[in-house]
């Protein structure tokens, strides 16, 4: 019984590896590309928030001779003016077609209202659509607010009052998260890739050992052979989860190499991704394996044809997300009972490991048996449905 | 030796076998031969355990064919209608497996395999991946496949469908030299040429139920027909048109 599951590992295995386009969805777009690209795509996240007070801003100005006082204080923070004429309706133009980021009105009464102590109106003309643009309006907006702030001190010290009474609270931040915590707000996303390359990983061999088989017509002569349809099985669930194991351990491997890449720490963030960070994230993952390849398998030899399995682990895809979801949403964190759940307990481990908090004995304990045990549950369902006669017709 | 007795199989809405019974004989070649959904392949089926039947037995060699006893299944090779081979692997490759899958070592998988090739000629194609075979090679692939065990007992599920000429009389002659080593080969079809050329012991099945057996000159004859298909006819209640 034990050789023939081998035998029937075997050639599972290497048959795969013979379907270029499997291998290529399986093992190189999923757990390869998509790190790379999620890690691209971050860095391109990073450079645009990032608030460089020494950047220079470029602001288009109209009639800067209204306010000469306040063009020299915005220079002098760092805010190149281009001079330009028009009005309103040429403001709004030139932003429309990209010709400026922001444009600046000084209207003619600026001054008469600044110096007769009334609110003097600047205009701001930015597209809050374009989400890259807004760091350039916050800069001059910040700018032009002290320049103000400046004005409204003085005034008040002609007056013998102290500017700080302006303030009469100050709310100081204090943030306590660790650079590592910090760090997950950009990770978080980590989990719920590295489950997803499980996924992805055995689907199609879950779907090719099971319906794929039926359809090709080769499981009835498979039937007929005198092995044990549950040496057969086991064989299958084998191949389907080194599949599972090698598509997760890329991903792991992949995002942990691109994402160190990344200057994290430049951002107040110190992510933990070093190859022991790799290692235990594949090790506490790999128990989900079997539950998740017998569940493939199970649904897989439920359906009717190759094409309805491909629809059903579509929507199986999503189920293991779902606790990532409730998990963010709802703010969970590692309790015992949570640990029962499958995909739901690795996901908190793995933020747990990323967080660098270290793991909890028990906890990893609970994650690992009930993954297994529920695994082993789907064995006999699946193997019950091995047994039955539907399997070929 | 493969015996059936009083099968009957009904699925969700179909009866598809109502009373079955024939016996073949080691060293005999039976043709269960009748129109399409007569239930000649689920009676092949239940033969090779695939199936269970509602009722009635199967017996391979005097033992009771069931799915739970996979040694029996070491005395049978299976040839399955349209051959199913998988087709991403080689010819040889093919073989070898159902090889390992019998319990052969994996030398001596590989050393039945290249006989079977020679034996059924198969050494042009024998490292070629099946899915650009042809419907002949497919079968004697799969006919291959099926000896690899060296089986006293054959089945083969419409072996001779979609085979031109020359592969038909190719399969015939290998078959008749397979009755002479002895084996007990039991085939299904619904060509009467084809199972009068070549049958011992001819078992007609329609609708489910055995209808009339013997050999081909004797069914002829019990008729009062002058050739095998105005027998046929007599005995299905088909009008000829399967």
């Amino acid at each position: 019984m034990m050789r023939a599951m081998f035998t029937v590992f075997v050639k599972e295995f290497r048959e795969n590896l013979r379907d270029r386009r499997t291998v290529m969805t399986a093992l190189l777009f999923g757990p390869v590309f998509g790190p790379v690209f999620f890690a691209a795509m971050l860095q391109f996240s990073l450079d645009r928030s990032r608030l460089g007070s020494d950047e220079t801003v470029e602001v288009t100005v109209m009639q800067p001779q209204n306010a000469p006082h306040l063009i020299a204080w915005l220079e002098s923070q760092r805010i190149v003016m281009h001079p330009v004429t028009g009005d309103a309706a040429a403001a709004r133009r030139a932003i429309a077609e990209q010709r400026a980021r922001v444009v600046l009105e000084i209207p003619a009464q600026f001054g008469d209202q600044l110096g007769a102590g009334k609110p003097a109106v600047l205009r701001l003309y930015a597209d809050s659509s374009r989400t890259g643009d807004e760091r350039y309006s916050r800069r001059l907006a910040t700018a032009i607010s002290q320049y103000s702030q400046q004005i409204a001190s003085q005034r008040l010290a002609l007056r013998g009052i102290d500017g700080q009474q302006l303030t009469p609270i100050a709310v100081q931040d204090v943030d306590v998260a660790t650079p590592a915590a910090r760090a997950l707000l950009v990770l978080g996303m980590l989990s719920f890739f590295i489950i997803l390359s499980l996924l992805t990983g055995g689907m199609y061999l879950a779907i090719d050992t099971t319906v794929g088989e039926r359809e090709r017509g080769t499981l009835e002569p498979l039937l007929a052979t005198p092995v044990p349809r549950e040496a057969l099985l086991l064989g299958k669930l084998m191949a389907t989860c080194s599949y599972m194991m090698l598509s997760m351990a890329m991903t792991t491997v992949a995002l942990c190499a691109t994402l160190s890449r990344i200057d994290l720490e430049q951002f107040g963030m110190s992510a933990n991704l070093g190859p022991r960070t790799a290692l235990t994230i594949i090790a506490v993952t790999a128990p989900l394996i079997p539950f998740l390849a017998t569940a493939m398998t199970l649904i897989a030899a439920w359906t009717r044809s190759a094409r309805e399995a491909q629809a059903w682990l579509g929507v199986l895809q999503l189920v293991p997300t779902l606790p990532l979801v409730f998990a963010s949403l709802m703010n969970l964190s590692a309790t015992l009972p949570l640990m029962a759940v499958p995909s739901l307990s690795q996901h908190l481990l793995i933020t747990r490991i990323l967080r660098a908090e270290g793991l909890d004995g028990v906890q990893l304990t609970v994650s690992v048996v009930s993954s297994i045990l529920l695994g082993a549950l789907l064995a006999l369902a699946a193997a019950r449905i091995y047994r039955r006669e539907s399997l070929l017709i | 030796m493969i015996e059936a007795t009083r099968l009957a199989k009904r699925f969700a809405t179909t009866i598809a076998l109502r009373d079955v019974s024939f016996q073949a004989a080691d060293g005999r070649i039976t043709g269960l031969l009748g129109p399409n959904g007569a239930g000649k392949s689920t009676t092949l089926r239940i033969l090779c355990a695939t199936l269970a039947a509602d009722s009635g037995s199967a017996r391979i060699d005097g033992q009771i064919v069931t799915p739970a006893n996979a040694a029996l299944r070491q005395r049978l090779g299976v040839l399955p209608h349209n051959a199913g081979l998988y087709p991403t692997l080689t010819a040889r490759e093919n073989i070898s497996y159902f090889g390992r899958l019998a319990g052969l070592s994996a030398p001596a998988a590989r050393s039945r395999a290249a006989e079977l090739v020679s034996q059924l000629e198969l050494e042009d194609i024998a490292d070629r991946r099946t899915k650009t075979f042809s419907q002949g090679q497919k079968i004697r692939t799969a006919l291959a496949r099926a000896l690899v065990h060296n089986p006293r007992n054959l089945i083969l599920d419409e072996p001779t469908s979609g085979l031109d000429v020359p592969a038909v009389r190719k399969l015939r002659a290998m078959l008749q030299q397979l009755r002479g080593l002895g084996h007990c080969i039991v085939f299904s079809s619904h060509v009467m040429q084809e199972v009068a050329l070549l049958c011992d012991e001819v078992v007609v099945v329609a609708r489910g139920t055995v209808v009339a057996s013997g050999t081909p000159e004797a069914l002829r004859e019990g008729t009062g027909a002058g050739n095998f298909e105005d027998a046929f006819v007599a005995l299905t209640g088909e009008d000829g048109q399967p």
